[in-house]
Parts: structure tokens; sequence; C-alpha cells
């Protein structure tokens, strides 16, 4: 697909089979890489954040204590290139915490009738092989709702946890606005900053729909993550994906990671998490596709992401034209303000 | 958390799906109401100045131009002269905004037809060099054919000066000026007009700057009603331009765009007025450019101007494929 086949709307906006490709790749490129981050299995232990500053060097900010739950990263930045959201929801007692999907004995409701559950699956077993069924490690969320001692009448509390990053859309706003080629596309599909060319200009800050990418004031240029552009070369899967010990963070091929995501949401759903759903998955999206998406519980909002992403360049050319429109009456103005009378 | 703000729009569109009735009355959701894009890190007074010089240059350096062909030298040594200083101080502004000013060059290294910010430098960068040489031409005397030819580049570049910033603000996920990607250049254009022609009301004695007066009221005009649909037309971002901080500078913007272009027609009889009415309109469009840049910075600082809009996107989208 290097031949220039894509149309104007495909190159800025529409699904693109290899964005590296498109940037110029020959055929022999490697395939897109990308991350699938399953929130349903990550336990909030921040290894991924730190994984990603001690590999990238990353420096680090003041601390503080922020009140939201046990986020005190607050958001992705220049400095942060994950951070781990935590959401405290109170919800009515529901057995639908049980994400692993073993509890056969709580889900007496009738809401998992229609589901196959393992019929020798007992909690006593699951104890010890929690997960195994689904290639899960074993850590997960209390096999007995409210064991946490969350229990409050007839309400608990449910706990999401989510590990954010740079998504590497398909089409990316922040290297679309570039204005120098800092921004660039890598030979995997990701975007990646060059330091030494970067000149602060800013731009690619507010262009970027998820606000990912940022400007550190001392420094004057952006930063963000870079899928450890510098560990694939060498076969190593990133940071992040590396420390996490649940999978939540899973590295591998876009197109594999996509299956296999599909996978598990349909596993999630026959055990009755119905609220289970991916997120950036899809090509036909506003951004053409993430390159690192996600399984999520609740709508995207609630972990800060946009409901409806869309990269900015996709109204591009619809911009210039009323630019266009805007210059010509800026000229027939002047024209007609200068014959429209003599003095 | 979950957040809750007020506002029609938002209630309209986000009611919790039953089995999900977490959060009752909620309008939309976030987390915990922080913003959902990252604000710009542009600077006050960089940006909005550098809006504002580079529309005035653009028009300025235009009437320079048919100044100089209707034969009037005094309008078109301060329309040439505002136009070369407007446009250097706009690259002032520009470079020193820069979070590493020493790499300006860098953005002359590539040419790249998606970033605006790469077109801009490409148009701002030549039509500063060609209303500079037309200027210190103008001013010395000296090669005034090669002043002709220069001052019709500036002249041609002029237009594109006034409306491309509109594209490099409109061209960002943040949704008070994406949203108004098609208005925005209509507002910067009336404004440049409007405070190009100011600029010459000021400094041109009344005799010869009839076409500056007509022009300021158009322009006016223009500012106006480009503001007014960029207000109400664009759903809820359009609101960002009239709350708060931004609220405040658009309603001072359009006071004394009002009061500029209602005198303008009328300021041929005196230099005083002429002059208050310059200023009046100059104020008016530094005061836009002002409240345009602030609307966008609250809409990029507040969720629900990012969520509200997709959300009722989503909704439309879903409704039409229930219909379809």
């Amino acid at each position: 697909m290097t031949d220039g086949t894509y149309t104007t709307y495909e190159r800025l906006a529409g699904p693109l089979d290899d964005p590296a490709g498109e940037a110029g790749y020959d055929g022999q490129h490697p395939p897109r890489m990308g991350f699938f981050t399953d929130t349903s299995v990550c336990i909030g232990c921040k290894a991924c954040e730190v994984a990603c500053k001690e590999w990238n060097l990353v420096p680090g900010d003041v601390l503080d204590m922020t009140g939201m739950s046990y986020d005190n990263t607050t958001e992705l930045g220049a400095n942060s290139w994950r951070h781990v959201a935590f959401i405290e929801q109170s919800v009515p007692v529901h057995e639908d915490v049980d994400l692993l999907g073993s509890l056969s004995a709580a889900r007496s409701d009738g809401e998992g009738a229609g589901s196959p559950t393992p019929a020798s699956t007992t909690p006593e077993e699951v104890a010890g092989t929690r997960g195994a069924d689904l290639g899960m490690p074993g850590v997960g969320p209390p096999v007995t709702p409210g064991a946490q001692g969350a229990l409050q009448g007839d309400r608990e509390v449910r706990w999401l946890m989510s590990s954010d990053v740079c998504k590497h859309c398909t089409h990316a706003a922040c290297l679309d606005v570039c204005p120098t080629g800092s921004l660039f596309r890598t030979e995997y599909g990701t975007v990646v900053v060059q330091e030494d060319i970067c000149n602060g200009c800013g731009y690619c800050v507010p262009a970027c729909p998820y606000g990912v990418i940022d400007q550190r004031p001392d420094d004057g240029r952006v930063f963000k993550c870079t899928l450890c552009y510098d560990r694939l070369g060498d076969g190593l899967e990133p940071a992040c994906a590396k420390a996490c010990p649940t999978n939540s963070i899973q590295y591998g091929q876009l197109d594999e990671l996509r299956e296999r995501a599909a996978e598990r949401v349909e596993k999630l759903h026959e055990r009755g998490i119905t609220e289970a759903r991916l997120y950036g998955h899809e090509p036909t999206d506003g951004v053409g596709g993430d390159g690192a998406f996600f399984l999520l519980l609740d709508e995207p909002e609630v972990y800060g992401l946009p409901p409806d992403p869309v990269v900015t360049t996709r109204d591009l050319p619809s911009m210039w034209r009323s630019a266009g429109a805007a210059a010509v009456v800026t000229a027939a103005a002047v024209a007609m303000a200068f014959v429209g009378g003599r003095r | 958390m979950s957040e809750q703000h007020v506002g029609g729009e938002a209630r309209r569109n986000l009611r919790r799906r039953g089995e999900q009735a977490m959060v009752p009355d909620a309008e939309f959701e976030s987390y915990y109401g922080r913003p959902v894009i990252k604000p710009p890190v542009w600077k006050v007074p960089d940006v909005p100045a550098y809006l504002y010089l580079g529309g005035t240059a653009g028009v300025s350096s235009l009437v320079g131009e048919f100044a100089a062909w209707t034969g009037r030298p005094r309008l078109r040594r301060v329309g040439r002269l505002a136009g070369s200083v407007g446009s250097l101080a706009s690259v002032g502004a520009l470079i020193h905004d820069l979070g590493r000013p020493e790499r300006f060059l860098n953005m002359l290294r590539v040419f790249k037809p998606t970033s605006p910010l790469s077109v801009g430098t490409w148009i701002l960068s030549p039509f500063s060099a060609m209303a500079s040489a037309t200027a210190v031409s103008e001013v010395t005397g000296l090669l005034p054919v090669a002043a002709r030819i220069s001052g019709a580049a500036s002249g041609v570049l002029g237009p594109a000066m006034v409306t491309y910033t509109a594209v490099l603000l409109a061209d960002t996920a943040v949704p008070a000026w994406h949203e108004g990607h098609r208005k925005l250049p209509f507002v910067f254009a009336g404004s440049a007009l409007s405070s190009g022609a100011a600029v010459a009301m000021v400094a041109v004695p009344v005799g010869e700057a009839g076409p500056a007066r007509r022009l300021a009221a158009g322009g006016a005009a223009l500012e106006i009603a480009a503001v007014t649909m960029l207000e109400k037309r664009i759903g809820l971002p359009g609101q960002a331009y009239k709350r708060d901080r931004a609220g405040k500078l658009m309603r001072l913007a359009r006071a004394c765009t009002v009061a500029g272009g209602l005198a303008a027609p009328f300021a041929g009889r005196s230099r005083v007025l002429s002059v208050l009415a310059g200023l009046s309109l100059t104020a008016g469009a530094v005061a836009t450019r002002f409240g345009v840049f602030e609307a966008g910075m609250a809409s990029a600082r507040d969720p629900q101007y990012t969520v509200v809009p997709q959300r009722e996107r989503l909704a439309e989208r879903a409704a039409g494929e229930d219909a379809g």
C-alpha cells in the first residue's frame, strides 16, 4: 500500500491498513505494533508508570496528594507516559464485580444463567487457579463481594483502574500539525518525537484529541510515550508491558491484539459483565483506530478519555476552503473600499 | 469522579443508561472534572498579539498597495510601514513563544501541508520579507521599481496572512476553535480589516483616508456578524465565547468595534474623530483576538466542552443507525 492509492480523506482521517507504509516505509517494514490495555485485570500497582520512568529516564514530578483515590499522577503529560487512573464508584450490590468470571456459585440470580460457566469451577478451586481458564495470571478483584469491607447497606464500592498511554493513532493529529517534522511515524506504525528537532512550538499539545503530549516548561520541548522505540528494535517489549504483573498491558502486533481483545470482551459478556467494551479498536473511528487501545468497564469519559475523538486534520480541507473564501473577501473588501468613492 | 454541571444541552443528552445509573443527575461524566485535552501551552500576550499583528499587517500591506496604485502617497506610506512593522513584530512574538526559540529555523527545513503552522511560516516569512523590503524602499527612496514588485507580492500574501491564523487555531482539538473552523476565518478577516483600516485612520490625514474609513465600517460589520455566528451556530462550544473572562473580552470587543465602525463613516470631517474611531477599532480588534484565545483556553480546560458535543454526536449516529 505504498503506491499512493489512498484518497485524501483516507490519508487524513479514514481507515488505513498500513500507516507506516503510507508514511513512506517500503514493503519490508515490520508489522504495526501496539498495546492492548485490558483494564478489567488492572490492579493499580503502577509498575507500568515506574518501569516507564526508569527505562526512559523520565523526570519525576513534585509529589502531591491529590485526593483523587490512589491517583497522584493525575494525567498523562511530558513527565508521565503511563498514567493509572483510579475511579471509585458507589454502586448497588451486584455480583457482576467478578471479572474473572469464575464465581459460578454467586451467580444464581439468573443473569448468568445462559452463559456457559465451567461446571467444575468452584470458588475454592478458583482460589488456586483464578483466571487460568482465561489465560490471565492469578490476581484480581475480591472473590466475594464486599470482601474489602466496602459494603455500606445495599451499596458497595466499584473500583476501576486503568493504565492510560499515548494511543499511537492511525491518524495522529500531533504528527500532522508538527511544523518541524520532529514528530514522525516509525516503521512500527507508532508516533515518536525527535527531541533534537522539536523547537517547542507547542502545536501538538492542543491538537491531540486525548490530551497526551505536553511540554516540559523548564525544557521547552514536548515529550510523550515512544512505545519504547529503542527497545522494539532489539525485539524487546516496552518497559510498561514487561513490568505489568497481570498482563493488563499487552504488547504485540496490532492485528493479533485486536483479535485477542475481541475474544476477551466476548468472554466477559458471556459471564454477564455486559459493561465491558473496547475503546479505540475500530479502524473506522475518528482517528482511524488507535495503535494502543483499551478494554473499559464504563464510559470512556469516566476514565478521562474522549467518547468520540476525531483527528482535527480531518477537517483541514474545509478549514482551508473557509480561510480561502475569507481571504478573497478580505481582498475584495479592500478593493471595493478604494473603488467605492474618491476621497 | 463524576462531576455535575449545569447546561440544557448536557441534560438532554446525558441521561445514564438504566443498568449503569450509578450517578443519577450527572449531566456528563469526567475524570475528577479534569480536562480531557491539554489546554494550549501558548503564552499570553505572545499568541493573541501575534494574531492581531499578523492580521493588521496583512491588511495594511494590501491597503498600501491599493494606495500606491490610486495615488495616495501618505496612505501608501502608512500601509507599507504598518505592514512591515506589524509582520516583523508578529514574527518576533511567534519566535518568543517557542519553547526553543533558537530552533525557529527548524520550521523552515520542511514544508508540511497538514500543519497550518508550517504553511503559516511559509506565508509569514516571505510576507514579512517582502513587506519590509517595500518599507525600506518607502523610507529611503531606493529601488522604487523593486519596491513595486515586493509591494505587490506582499499585497498578494496579505489576505493569506489575515486568515491562516484562523486555521492555525481551528486545527486543534480545542472545542471552541475546532467547532468554529468555518466561522473563525471570517472573524479574523473582519477583525483584521477593521484594525488595518484603523491604523490608517489614526495615522493618515482625513483627506486621503476615505478608503480606510469605508474599510473600517465594512470590516467592523463583518467582524460583528461573524462573531455572532461563532457564538450561536457551533453548539455548546459557542458558549465559551460568552462566559467568564472570554465573555467579558468579547463584549468589550463588540462595544469598541460597533462604536468605531459607526463613527468611521463620519470621521472624514474631523481628524480627532478619525483618530478616536481608529483607536476604538484597534481596541476592539485586540480584544477580539484575546477573547477568541481565552474562549479556546476555557473550552479546553472544562471537560464539558469536549465530552458533551462528542456524546451528542454519538447519540445522533446511534439514532441514525436505528432509523436506517
